[in-house]
């Protein structure tokens, strides 16, 4: 990169040697004095009658210093997105993961000891745990007062006229792909501490992925439970993986903060793995009907979707997913006219939530592999079908985005070179090739009011300087980024560098974790206010070396003149020298960077980033016909992420999200029988090992962002979303089967082969 | 009723009263306060709570604490030198950017320490062999296996 020493550089985690050696506080290494223990009594069935709750026997063990029912929540607190969610369930239990009781104790052993003594009487009830007949007319209600099993959240997009493009359409293909449950599997499992002060202000140790929004939750919270205006502060943890699972507040939160109100002790919860599994919100599964279309030359007529998507009994983020869906079903690929429509539906099944990619993954299985299916329509390679219709900079898609810096055709380019496309094509045997490519937001994501995030700079005495971010890191590296941003600007090492990043109470604001915005929203809110104390920094110097402030530039901590290389100085001993000074300043900045991006209309157009990340990966697999076991031979995923920051982190989020996509695509399955989940363990449950990595190339395609901190776009999800269709493209192009049913397991390939024979 | 057992725990000498249905994990986190070693899962299938007894690379979490009666624990607090140099191992999680939420690192730097201990110059498949029961969900595990490869002698 041009002229900078810290920027673009491979600069290892600084917050990798705590991590190392063992210092990292997670939130299970956190203890607070006098703290109890809480857990969690959840519903025996998915879906049945409470007709006796009894907690007398729990109550009387000896340790047990509080037990809590819905009886001890203030009425009609709701929780979540649509508020349909009681922290603690009466009457009626919905899911497998509804909490009905919770205990307090002096240790984890004696709260367990306490949940086995809780009595419960339960009418079991026929369960829906299949969307499609939760939407029949006559289906037994979820939630009665809704009066529908459908969401009140009708996602539908139309651009242009799909009926008259049809009509025009020199070829059409339609088919119907659907997506499995997946988890977050985050090695951290979630956990709480909640501590009241004498005043009844809150300080909640956490290791969500979003500070401030929680803080606003719990305030709403500590109202309900009639403690008005009083203060919440977060303090989180180091976080042990994110992924999206942390982005909302959860029912096992203000179940802490109750036993910490009945208890007026700080209260730990944490899950258990099983807990993580069963009562964490995973991705929504999805059933989506594609139609697509082209013309003679291939280029695409339409895009048509419909959707349906499990929405569980309860709703958090994972009903609006279909948001961010709408981003490659307008604008992956130019496609000049779109519908598309999605429906959530209740169910009896566990509630979901955001994970990495927000939708965009099932979405992109579903058109990546019904654009194959049209490309050989067509008559036309993939690949090639592909660069015909690549997006490109300058665009204005459908749906109203402004592509301003985009690599998708260098993309294509570079997995068609390492993966040797053409030779590979020719070659058959079981083997064969696939690609697909992805759209996401790399700019931010308007998706509140603020996409903001606030930064605060306070320079010491000795030329260190702290930095106070609302950014959280959940092991992305955020902290590291800012670090090298503010580094840079500052003509400092970066060992000077402080980043502090996890307190509410002196932290600014931040939306928080979520659509891959950290490095872009936060990397210029640190390079405002670093831009700024700079300005200071100069300014006061000026008058200590009587230099003009514009000739005047920082390096390895030193203040010197560009036009007299005699007038310089240490940048300590200057900022001493401002510092204790009569009338003298402490050195602060702040900055509060907002994107101008655009939230969406009412027809759910508009520019939702400021700018969009590309890429494309490039898959060859060998499909044994005899087991259906398919081996990645290659894999190749290159991303356009603007300007890279930090090469070594970037591509660490590429190796990351490739395998998480690897495993959604070959083994990764939440296995729900009945509303129950029957592999909540990581015995059952497929996440990939150290065996299950292929080889694998990260290919960092440079564009220049203007709008990016130097020229950088975000890269936090991007690396799993085309994963699964370009390893389906490769199976279909080897043996000549397609899966369409996620995950693609040996089983699915084998009954397709022997159908496939069957018919020829 | 308690035991006492002593052991060698990071090379000192300790003497503890135990429950015997304790795990070494729990001793090691609630005991000694030696929260390096995560806990996981709690049955001995991520190898978050990876400690090295003689060693063999064990999951803490299923080990019951009597077995380490006379035995050499060594956790992740044990691995940096003395004057708190980091391991070379450690040193190379760093600086090949093996690490991003780091919930995993201490149990899989104690595996792969126990495999260089054993091996000082193993072969790809024997580190991937090593740390197969670690689970990392962060990585992709690319950087994990550059990282212990780097630490390999002649390398």
């Amino acid at each position: 990169m041009d002229n900078f020493t810290i920027v673009g550089q491979k600069i290892p985690k600084i917050d990798a040697p705590v991590k190392a050696t063992g210092d990292a506080l997670y939130i299970q290494d956190i203890k607070v004095s006098g703290m109890l223990h809480g857990k969690i009594l959840y519903s025996k069935y998915p879906h049945a009658r409470i007709l006796k709750l009894d907690t007398s026997k729990a109550e009387t063990l000896p340790g047990v210093r509080a037990v809590v029912t819905a009886a001890d929540m203030p009425p009609n607190f709701r929780i979540g997105v649509m508020k349909d969610n009681p922290p603690l369930k009466s009457g009626k239990t919905k899911s497998i993961r509804d909490e009905i009781a919770a205990v307090a104790a002096i240790s984890t052993e004696v709260a367990e000891e306490a949940l086995s003594l809780i009595e419960v009487e339960y009418e079991e009830l026929p369960g829906i745990f299949d969307p499609i007949e939760a939407m029949q007319e006559g289906a037994t209600l979820i939630h009665e007062e809704v009066k529908s099993n459908i969401l009140k959240m009708p996602w539908k997009l139309v651009c242009g006229d799909v009926e008259t493009a049809k009509k025009d359409s020199a070829h059409i293909v339609e088919d119907t792909f659907s997506t499995q449950w997946v988890t977050h599997c985050c090695m951290g499992t979630s956990g709480c501490i909640a501590q009241l002060d004498a005043s009844n202000n809150l300080t909640l140790y956490s290791n969500t992925q979003i500070p401030s929004l929680a803080q606003n939750d719990f305030i709403e919270a500590l109202n309900a439970f009639g403690y008005k205006n009083r203060r919440v502060r977060i303090i989180q943890s180091v976080i042990g993986g994110g992924f999206g699972s942390k982005l909302d507040t959860y029912a096992y939160e203000y179940i802490a903060i109750l036993l910490a109100i009945k208890t007026r002790k700080p209260v730990k919860i944490i899950f258990s793995r099983e807990e993580e599994f069963f009562a964490t919100s995973p991705r929504q599964c999805t059933i989506t009907k594609i139609s697509q279309g082209c013309d003679k030359e291939g280029r695409l007529t339409f895009r048509e979707i419909e959707m349906i998507l499990d929405n569980g009994a309860y709703t958090s983020w994972g009903a609006t997913t279909p948001s961010v869906m709408m981003l490659p079903i307008s604008s992956l690929y130019k496609v000049p006219n779109i519908k598309y429509v999605a429906k959530c539906v209740y169910t009896n099944n566990t509630y979901c939530q955001a994970m990495r990619g927000y939708g965009n993954p099932q979405a992109t299985f579903a058109i990546e592999s019904s654009l194959d299916q049209l490309a050989e329509k067509a008559g036309i390679d993939p690949l090639e079908f592909r660069i015909r219709n690549s997006n490109e900079p300058g665009e204005i898609t459908p749906q109203r985005f402004k592509i301003t810096s985009c690599g998708m055709k260098e993309c294509i380019d570079e997995v068609a070179k390492r993966l040797a496309w053409k030779t590979k094509k020719e070659h058959k045997g079981n083997r064969g090739v696939g690609i697909a490519s992805l759209i996401h937001v790399g700019g931010g994501a308007r998706v509140y009011k603020s996409d903001g995030c606030g930064t605060i700079i306070k320079m010491d005495d000795f030329g260190k300087v702290d930095v106070f971010t609302g950014a959280s890191d959940i092991g992305q590296g955020s902290d590291t980024v800012i670090a090298q941003i503010v580094a840079e600007v500052l003509g400092i090492p970066i060992e000077d560098v402080n980043v502090v990043n996890n307190d509410t109470d002196i932290c600014p604001w931040d939306v928080g974790v979520h659509a891959s915005r950290t490095t872009f929203v936060a990397g210029n809110a640190a390079l405002g206010a670093a831009k700024k104390i700079r300005e200071q920094i100069l300014e006061a110097a000026g008058k200590l070396l009587e230099e003009e402030p514009s000739f005047l530039d920082i390096k390895n901590s030193i203040i010197y003149s560009t036009k007299d290389k005699e007038k310089s100085t240490p940048l300590g001993k200057a900022l001493r020298k401002i510092h204790y000074t009569l009338g003298g300043k402490m050195l602060m900045a702040e900055y509060f960077y907002d994107p101008a991006n655009e939230n969406f209309d009412r027809e759910f157009k508009g520019n939702l980033s400021v700018s969009y990340a590309y890429g494309a990966h490039g898959v060859e697999v060998e499909v044994d016909k005899e087991t259906g076991q398919v081996k990645i031979l290659n894999y190749i995923a290159a991303h356009d992420v603007g300007k890279p920051i930090n090469p070594l982190l970037l591509e660490g989020q590429i190796y990351g999200g490739g395998l998480q996509g690897i495993g959604y695509a070959l083994g990764e399955k939440m296995i729900y029988k009945n509303g129950r989940l029957m592999n909540g363990n990581f015995l059952d449950y497929k996440m990939p090992t150290v065996k299950d990595v292929p080889p694998v190339q990260a290919v960092i395609v440079e564009t220049d962002e203007k709008d990016g901190p130097f020229g950088a776009k975000g890269i936090g999800e991007p690396g799993l979303v085309p994963t699964a269709p370009a390893i389906a493209n490769a199976i279909y192009d080897a043996v000549g089967v397609r899966i369409k049913d996620l995950p693609i397991t040996p089983e699915k390939i084998l009954k397709a082969l022997k159908e496939k024979q069957g018919r020829t | 009723m308690k035991y006492e057992i002593s052991f060698l725990l990071n090379n000192d000498k300790v003497t503890v009263e135990v429950d015997p249905v304790w795990t070494l994990l729990y001793t090691l986190r609630e005991v000694f306060g030696l929260t390096g070693t995560k806990e996981g899962c709690g049955y001995g299938e991520c190898g978050a709570c990876t400690v090295i007894i003689d060693g063999q690379a064990v999951n803490s979490c299923i080990f019951p604490i009597l077995e380490v009666e006379g035995r050499h624990v060594t956790t992740i607090e044990g691995v940096a030198s003395k004057d708190g140099t980091m391991h070379p191992l450690q040193k190379a999680f760093v600086n090949e950017g093996a690490i991003q939420c780091g919930f995993c690192t201490p149990g899989m730097i104690m595996s792969a320490k126990a495999l260089l201990d054993a091996k000082e110059n193993p072969t790809e498949d024997e580190i991937k062999d090593a740390i197969e029961g670690n689970l990392c969900r962060c990585t992709g595990y690319v950087r994990i296996i550059d990282a212990i490869k780097s630490v390999s002698k002649g390398r």
